[in-house]
């Protein structure tokens, strides 16, 4: 009784079978990298899974939904500082769960409050948490630990780069199953007209705090994980704005139409970033220049041109086939 | 008038806007298998009373029943999947969905318990049952008008009402494009669906009501037959003040 009906809001329709071939094949490459590769190799690859995480997340929340969240850093954050004081204590893969259970609270308690607010108040409250989550654990420490951040537990880059697969892996999963899940589509109503979508007999508020709040989860994780590699952290690296800010770009830069859009968003944008950082100085300003232009020549993202490219394709051959599509 | 027999009621119904009255103190009943018009000037309060009904705005006064049980403190999401879909006047489409998509979210989030096969089972009926089949390539946001709240019928449909309540489905279509709505609406009731209907398209309304029932300024001011309504002095002036 009560798997049927987790079974009726999270799960559609099994992915389609070459689908789930490419995604299984691509996670078992993946895991042999450490094995084969130099030692920088599992570390850069490490950066993009977390990216891609931030944005795959903040894509099937706020990309669907239409509500532009800034708490990314709130919760990637809370993974980190959590991290670093039961680090030492606890194994990985424990205070990995307790991040991402803690962010998912957080998201929760956040989403009730926030979530009945529309469009740019929501936005701003986002941004207001993270900010006053930065200075407040500035004010913290400051004030009793009379310390400047926090040392944090080691791991070494193997150690990393599985976890982070892991987590990776399920966040990616979860989200293709999602998509065409009853809950996935309600956000993907709400997105495109919530007061239609409430009055189709989508619960809007339920399906918004949940929806912010399961995405908040995998943030956590991964903030955990990449605070072990930082090494030591401190409320600017834990939460900083720039945490908020990436996603909302790479999933704009790589459109959001798709799952793999934001992928390939995370991808370029790291790429590109560790690229110009360390061939030149003015990095941050021709980093900004190519995402304004990239934004202005492709509104829809770089998968956005794919996917209409494949959508003329399909409607050409008579579109029937079109409708079963996330 | 039995309650076997209505199927929504209102009593007393009453929204304002600051100081303005858009209902005011209005009793009204569907009942069950008939189409009932709500027909009155632009600002008369109709739409404001379909927001009642549908929980978009909640009545600041009265009782609204679905059933015998009220319903004027339920959401609007628990009140479509009791059974009351609406349209929009201005067409509230999924824009970035095909035509089968927006159809298919009714059919998905308009009932309780219906699986996704039985909603794919059902899409397709609707969108037989509405004429929508040969248009589901169409990009949803470059359909000509008429199909536009065609699929906005089709949309509530897909949710299985026992009541559906339309606004202004035929405002701004050609003589064909109404004759096509009236067909569809009288198929709707025959299917045995109770339909409230908005309309400023007087052939249409006088074809296909029942009774009518006839706001202006918030309040009801005549209820009945549609050859008694139509010549009901107060209407007449109303309509004809309108027109001056
Ligand atoms: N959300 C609102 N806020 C303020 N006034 C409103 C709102 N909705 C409707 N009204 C006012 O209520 C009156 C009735 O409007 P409406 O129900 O839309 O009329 P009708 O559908 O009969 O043309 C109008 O004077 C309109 O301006
Ligand atoms: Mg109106």
């Amino acid at each position: 009784m009560g798997l049927r009906l987790l079974k009726d809001a999270f799960w559609g329709a099994a992915p389609s079978r070459i689908q789930s071939a490419i995604i299984a094949a691509a996670i078992v490459v993946m895991a042999f990298i450490p094995g084969v590769a130099d030692t920088y190799t599992p570390l850069f690859l490490s950066w993009i899974m977390t990216y891609c995480v931030l944005s795959i997340s903040w894509s099937f929340f706020s990309g669907k939904a239409g509500y532009i969240s800034l708490a990314t850093a709130s919760f990637y954050g809370i993974g980190m500082y959590l991290q670093a004081i039961l680090g030492r204590q606890l194994p990985l893969w424990t205070t990995m769960i307790l991040a991402a259970v803690m962010a998912f609270a957080v998201g929760l308690i956040i989403g009730v409050v926030t979530l009945r607010l529309r469009g740019i108040y929501f936005t701003i409250f986002t941004f207001g948490l993270s900010l006053f989550l930065n200075r407040f654990m500035n004010w913290y420490e400051g004030a009793f630990t009379r310390t400047k951040g926090r040392m944090v537990k080691p791991y070494d880059n193997d150690t990393v780069f599985y976890a982070l697969l892991v987590v990776f892996a399920i966040t990616l999963i979860a989200v293709i199953i999602l998509n065409r899940s009853r809950f996935g589509l309600s956000l993907k109503c709400i997105g495109q007209n919530e007061d239609s979508a409430q009055h189709l007999g989508v619960r809007t508020t339920m399906t918004k705090v949940l929806a912010f709040a399961i995405t908040a989860a995998p943030v956590g994780a991964v903030g955990a994980v990449m605070s072990t590699k930082i090494g030591y952290i401190d409320p600017n690296t834990a939460f900083g704005l720039n945490t908020s800010f990436f996603p909302v770009l790479m999933a704009i830069f790589g459109g959001m139409s798709s799952t793999y859009g934001p992928i390939i968003g995370a991808v370029v944008f790291y790429a590109l970033q560790d690229y110009l950082l360390r061939v030149t100085n003015w990095h941050m300003i021709i980093f900004g220049a190519v995402m304004v232009v990239v934004i202005m020549l492709l509104p829809n993202g770089v998968f956005g041109v794919v996917d209409t490219i494949l959508r003329k394709r399909r409607s050409a051959g008579g579109g029937a086939e079109a409708s079963h599509q996330p | 008038m039995s309650d076997i027999v209505k199927i929504i009621t209102g009593v007393g119904v009453t929204k304002r806007f600051g100081g303005m009255t858009a209902v005011n103190n209005v009793d009204f009943e569907l009942r069950r298998g008939e189409i009932l018009g709500l027909i009155g000037p632009n600002g008369a309060g109709k739409t404001t009373l379909f927001n009642c009904i549908s929980a978009f705005y909640r009545a600041d006064e009265g009782i609204i029943t679905y059933n015998g049980n009220q319903i004027n403190r339920m959401s609007p999401d628990k009140i479509c999947r009791l059974g009351i879909a609406r349209t929009f006047q201005a067409a509230k489409n999924f824009p970035d969905m095909s035509v089968r998509e927006n159809v298919r979210m009714g059919a998905l989030f308009g009932q309780v318990g219906i699986t996704y096969d039985e909603a794919d089972r059902l899409t397709d009926e609707i969108m037989e049952f509405a004429g929508l089949d040969k248009y589901a390539h169409l990009n949803v946001p470059d359909m000509p008008l008429a199909l536009q709240k065609r699929l906005e019928v089709a949309r509530a449909l897909a949710t299985k009402p026992g009541v559906l309540m339309i606004d202004e489905v035929m405002a701004g279509l050609n003589p064909t494009e109404v004759g096509e709505a009236m067909e569809l609406v009288g198929k709707i009731r025959a299917s045995g669906v109770a339909i409230l209907m908005i309309e400023h398209v007087m052939k249409a309304i006088m074809a296909i009501c029942d009774r009518i029932i006839v706001l202006h300024h918030g309040e009801l001011i005549a209820e009945g037959a549609p050859d008694h309504v139509a010549n009901d002095p107060q209407v007449i002036e109303v309509y004809l003040g309108e027109e001056a």
